[in-house]
């Protein structure tokens, strides 16, 4: 079997049920901790809008802790939304989404992707430095920042090789992409798949549930989000 | 309950990393469990900690006092917590001395004020998570021993400084005395009880002259228990649930026995959030009465138009949000209007609100003689805050914080008087027009 045929077939199969079981482990593992009935009066009952406000709210921080102008919270944005474009916005991503469920939308035009490519590449190895070189961040970063950290920046890397590759000088990238940079680019891509379900990479959909327990919490309370 | 609270005293004399590490656990249910998993090390609390923001050292962002706790439930109770033990993947045991070490951070250098809840961008609600890590701390034996006495005199003699009734009955009667005023004690069938803290009783007596004279022109029924009087909670503080439900229990046995309709909880933030929030949960009921804090008191007698209000304070004045009321309570209005109605020159802080500074002194920290030191330090955050304003005098609604700020004040060698909220009140009221 080809590399890229192992890639696009059993190895891509094998990764998104590792992530879609170890997901869901991961998940119903926590819910089976279970929880006790909060008895104190409530001063708010609209715990669901409390959630959910949570969950939006400190998608931006505060006013006050707003000027403190931290490097490492306005380039969390960039590496984010970035990210966001790239795996959204790339045609070949949605070609790929495309076949895997038979949904599909407009693409973004290649060189605003490219552009947000480079900007998320360089923004990632802003984070690892801010990582390495803040004392708490330091101090609190371990194997899994570390290792998540790797397993998001290899499929950027690879993407970008895999096109470099197919491109003419002065040409604009354009498929079928080499063989090889390809299944290099998907196995890395599956290799994150494998990763994320067990890792900080969680984080995903853990922060979901973080954020609309502690939202609805306040809110009980009518204390602030 | 009080053998059992009787047991977490003892545990002290024997300190054990695995019965520490047992109830690390047990305190991680599905609600913690979710944060703890969430955090991603951005790091962004320690800039949101005071504690941190004057020291520098990163032991102090918040999410790291949470190391322990972390440990043992990833090695214990954590989604694939068994695979990673086979594995020899899962963190090792907590040790003793590592917890020795973290009863610094946990205690000294936390008020559980909650701003670092506040700026977490995963939602994680760190305060509360190291409330429940110092269940494992105190249980363990590594709570400090300041706490541990304060917790053993307020289980013999109700309050953490060991004032009994005989010393409230007396300050009553010389408040008596001073307003003209009856103070009544365990009368069945009062609208209101009260409870107050040992700091107010000993420091403050004259709220309950404020109080007396506040009652009265609202025209409601109170009472003050003679047993189960004391609203301080150490139990709370040091992280003894067995502890705080033995000592809340008497309040609410009191609050029946007296048959009242509503508990009033006093000008003190952590007694506000063992009673109103973690009190029917520690005790396993409801309550079959109204638990309501004194600002909310008043600002609702005053909004009803039960409390008329004369004159204003013509100084600067600003106040101090109690963390327990305001960020972590909801009580954000309720004392600024009543601040309106009794200034007129009233200035807020940078940030005041939800993200005002702790005292310093919250969270049990005031009671831990080792951390003065670290407590005079972290006022600087706050004394910052109050010399922007350029205020003449600082206001607040939390005997703790009172007493924590004028000691800091002094520390510092500032000019500030700090008032209490209830008797600015009282000093603004209209003078009644007949005998009371």
């Amino acid at each position: 079997m080809e590399l890229l045929q192992f890639a696009r077939g059993p190895a891509l199969w094998a990764s998104l049920a590792v992530l879609v079981a170890g997901s869901l482990w991961r998940v119903v593992g926590i819910l089976r901790l279970g929880t006790t009935p909060d008895l104190s009066e409530p001063r708010s009952t609209r715990l669901l809008a409390g959630a959910m406000h949570g969950i939006f709210a400190r998608m931006i921080p505060r006013k006050e802790f707003r000027h403190r102008g931290k490097l490492g919270v306005w380039n969390g944005y960039v590496y984010h939304l970035g990210l966001a474009v790239i795996v959204f916005g790339y045609l070949p991503h949605i070609h790929f989404a495309e076949r895997l469920t038979g949904l599909a939308w407009p693409p973004l035009p290649g060189p605003v992707v490219y552009l947000c490519a480079g900007l998320t590449f360089v923004s990632l190895f802003i984070a690892l430095m801010e990582r390495l070189s803040d004392p708490v961040r330091r101090l609190l970063s371990g194997f899994d920042d570390y290792f998540s950290w790797f397993v998001v920046v290899l499929p950027l890397a690879t993407g970008m090789i895999a096109i470099h590759q197919s491109t003419a000088p002065g040409a604009a990238p354009a498929p079928p992409l080499d063989p090889l940079p390809l299944a290099i680019h998907l196995l890395s891509v599956e290799l994150l798949f494998l990763w994320l379900p067990f890792g900080k990479l969680a984080h995903a959909f853990l922060v979901f549930a973080s954020r609309g327990v502690t939202g609805a919490a306040l809110t009980r309370k009518g204390a602030a989000l | 309950m009080m053998e059992l609270a009787r047991t977490v005293l003892d545990s002290r004399k024997a300190p054990d990393a695995r019965r520490a590490a047992r109830e690390f656990v047990a305190q991680a249910g599905r609600d913690a469990a979710f944060q703890l998993e969430a955090c991603v090390n951005c790091g962004q609390c320690a800039d949101a900690c005071h504690f941190h923001l004057v020291t520098g050292d990163p032991r102090h962002a918040p999410i790291y006092k949470l190391r322990p706790m972390l440990k043992a439930y990833q090695r214990e109770a954590a989604p694939f917590s068994s695979v990673k033990k086979a594995l020899g993947l899962a963190p090792p045991e907590l040790t003793a001395e590592e917890l020795r070490e973290w009863s610094e951070l946990v205690y000294d250098s936390c008020n559980l004020c909650g701003r670092c809840t506040l700026v977490c961008p995963m939602g994680i609600d760190i305060a509360g998570l190291v409330r429940l890590a110092r269940e494992g701390m105190a249980a363990g034996g590594f709570a400090p021993a300041d706490l541990y006495k304060a917790a053993e005199r307020a289980l013999d003699t109700g309050s953490p400084i060991g004032v009994r009734w005989p010393a409230l009955k007396r300050q009553i009667e010389l408040q008596e005395q001073e307003t003209g005023l009856h103070v009544p004690v365990d009368a069945e069938g009062a609208e209101y009880m009260v409870v107050l803290t040992s700091i107010e009783i000993m420091g403050f007596a004259e709220i309950i002259g404020a109080l007396a004279r506040i009652f009265r022109q609202a025209g409601a029924t109170w009472t003050i228990p003679s047993a189960g009087f004391e609203a301080t909670n150490v139990g709370v503080q040091m992280g003894s649930s067995d502890v705080a439900a033995e000592l809340l229990s008497r309040i609410v046995g009191a609050a029946e026995r007296l048959k009242v309709k509503c508990v009033i909880s006093p000008e003190c933030g952590h007694a506000y959030s063992a009673l109103r929030w973690e009190g029917p949960n520690l005790l396993g009921r409801r309550y079959g009465f109204e638990v309501v804090q004194i600002a909310e008191l008043l600002d609702r007698f005053v909004r009803e138009g039960r409390l008329r209000l004369r004159g204003k304070d013509a100084r600067r004045l600003t106040f101090h949000d109690p963390c327990q009321l305001v960020r972590r309570g909801g009580l954000t209005e309720a004392p600024r209007r009543l601040m309106d109605g009794v200034s007129a020159n009233l200035v807020e802080m940078p940030g005041s609100g939800a993200a005002s500074f702790c005292c310093g002194g919250g969270g049990g920290v005031s009671a831990i003689h080792r951390a003065e030191g670290l407590r005079f330090a972290a006022f600087e955050c706050k004394k910052q805050q109050i010399e922007a304003t350029g205020a003449e005098a600082l206001v607040t609604a939390c005997g703790n914080c009172r007493n924590v700020l004028e000691e800091a004040i002094e520390h510092y060698g500032m000019t500030l008087p700090v008032l209490g909220l209830t008797e600015l009140v009282a000093q603004y009221l209209e003078p009644e027009t007949r005998a009371g």
